[in-house]
């Protein structure tokens, strides 16, 4: 959120089917993605989300947020994906990542209990890959990256995703 | 790393698999849950690495565990299993009078317990990535856990008023580093996420302390000590969510069955209370 406000994008929290009338896109962030799945079914978030991404709205999925927006999830994103891929909490790391189309320079990226993709469909495009695995990708207006970009002090994801929300209110 | 949720305390396998079902971001593993140590007396220790290890096997969320106050060896062996998180807790019984543990000596993070903004900030300056409230553990009365919050979150307001040239002294006087007083006076808020524990046994407790200021709740006796777990486990994520919405919270606390039987505090006495362990 404090990333959000600093790239001049107003954020909310989504928790109901009503918080979701109105956005411009969506994040869905890291955390536990049993927690989030099940948030979602008891709230009735799924369908909103469904629409959202049927209207073309940006979409964007972060750690266990690249898991719920897998095929045997919302199915936002053709690719599956295994959780905790990399391994525990004492696995976690930092790498610098390449992310073409959305930041020029290296981003560095912090990988903790991260996913990666397993497998993925035609018409999805791969931004990054580490250890020979995906971990950034991107298919239509649903992008997806295994760590967690709120967790350093730089905001180019998040300008980058607020310029593509931008583009998409306007019809671009 | 865990910055909002329910964390609950299991003692196998199949209460684990039980948490995670019902929306858990974290388990806690630990033989028995704090109303049964009270129960049971004898000294309270690390968890047998067996039982830790089944209870990794049966889930994919994070699994923590608990070390003695300043029980570094415990905390080793932990960290040598690959758990998640490790708890420094009162629950168990201190083997250091005087010292906490140094957890910048771990790749593993901890969660301390803390009364205070004081004891809150000593032991993120150990090098805490988690603090809780201490409340007090196994007696389903919410009482303590609210006093802690109020103590370390109206201690950070205060922190917030006051001058640099102001910081040193509170400094001295919360005994506290005085990079972390001036870090937590500037962001009005602790460097690391804080949670409630100690106490919670219904829906409403979780919603009350999301209200106060925790970003997070643990859970210790309040769920496997009630008559419908699974229930029970499922209405506190859920109003720990939307702790924000009271008609959520009615919802989530209708035919729950009986909460676990309280503790009035004045029944424990000064030796029952374990939220005075550690300093």
């Amino acid at each position: 959120m404090g990333h959000l406000d600093a790239v001049g994008a107003c954020g909310v929290e989504v928790r109901l089917p009503a918080d979701l009338r109105g956005l411009d896109g969506l994040i869905i962030p890291g955390g536990e993605s049993t927690t989030i799945s099940m948030g979602i079914e008891s709230a009735g978030l799924a369908d909103g989300i469904r629409d959202l991404h049927a209207a073309g709205r940006p979409i964007l999925g972060t750690c266990a947020g690249m898991i719920v927006a897998d095929r045997e999830h919302l199915g936002l994103i053709d690719i599956t994906t295994r959780r905790n891929a990399f391994g525990r909490q004492l696995a976690s790391f930092e790498d610098e990542i390449e992310l073409p189309g959305i930041a020029e320079a290296p981003v560095r990226a912090v990988f903790i209990r991260a996913p990666w993709v397993e497998q993925l469909g035609g018409s999805v495009e791969v931004l990054a890959e580490l250890r020979g695995h995906p971990v950034a990708v991107r298919q239509a207006n649903v992008t997806a990256l295994s760590f967690h970009p709120e967790l350093v002090g730089d905001d180019r994801i998040h300008r980058w995703f607020a310029a593509e929300c931008g583009r998409a209110e306007a019809g671009l | 790393m865990i910055k909002g949720g329910v964390i609950m305390d299991v003692v196998d396998a199949e209460q684990a698999r039980i948490a995670e079902q019902a929306g858990a971001c974290a388990v806690m593993a630990l033989e028995r849950v704090p109303a049964d140590i009270r129960a049971d007396g004898g000294v309270a220790r690390m968890s047998n690495p067996r039982m830790i290890r089944e209870i990794q096997e049966s889930v994919s969320i994070p699994v923590m565990a608990k070390a003695r106050i300043g029980h570094f060896a415990e905390a080793q062996v932990l960290q040598s299993l690959n758990i998640d998180y490790i708890d420094e807790s009162e629950v168990l019984t201190p083997a250091d009078e005087s010292n906490h543990i140094d957890k910048f000596a771990f790749d593993a993070p901890f969660v301390c317990g803390a009364t205070n903004l004081g004891e809150a900030l000593r032991r993120i300056g150990e090098g805490a990535a988690m603090i809780r409230s201490k409340g007090e553990a196994g007696t389903g009365n919410i009482v303590e856990a609210v006093r802690h919050m109020r103590e370390i979150t109206s201690g950070i307001r205060e922190l917030s008023t006051l001058t640099r040239t102001e910081l040193p002294t509170a400094a001295k006087n919360l005994a506290a580093p005085l990079e972390l007083v001036r870090d937590v006076a500037e962001r009005a808020w602790l460097p690391v996420p804080v949670f409630c524990a100690g106490g919670i046994a219904t829906p409403a407790d979780a919603a009350l302390m999301m209200q106060l200021g925790a970003e997070g709740n643990f859970v210790g006796s309040g769920i496997f000590k009630s008559d419908d777990p699974e229930r029970r486990a499922s209405a506190i994520v859920e109003a720990t969510t939307h702790f924000n919405d009271p008609e959520r919270v009615a919802a989530a606390s209708e035919q729950l069955g009986d909460a676990m039987p309280g503790i009035e505090m004045s029944a424990l006495g000064d030796d029952g209370r374990l939220a005075g362990r550690g300093w």
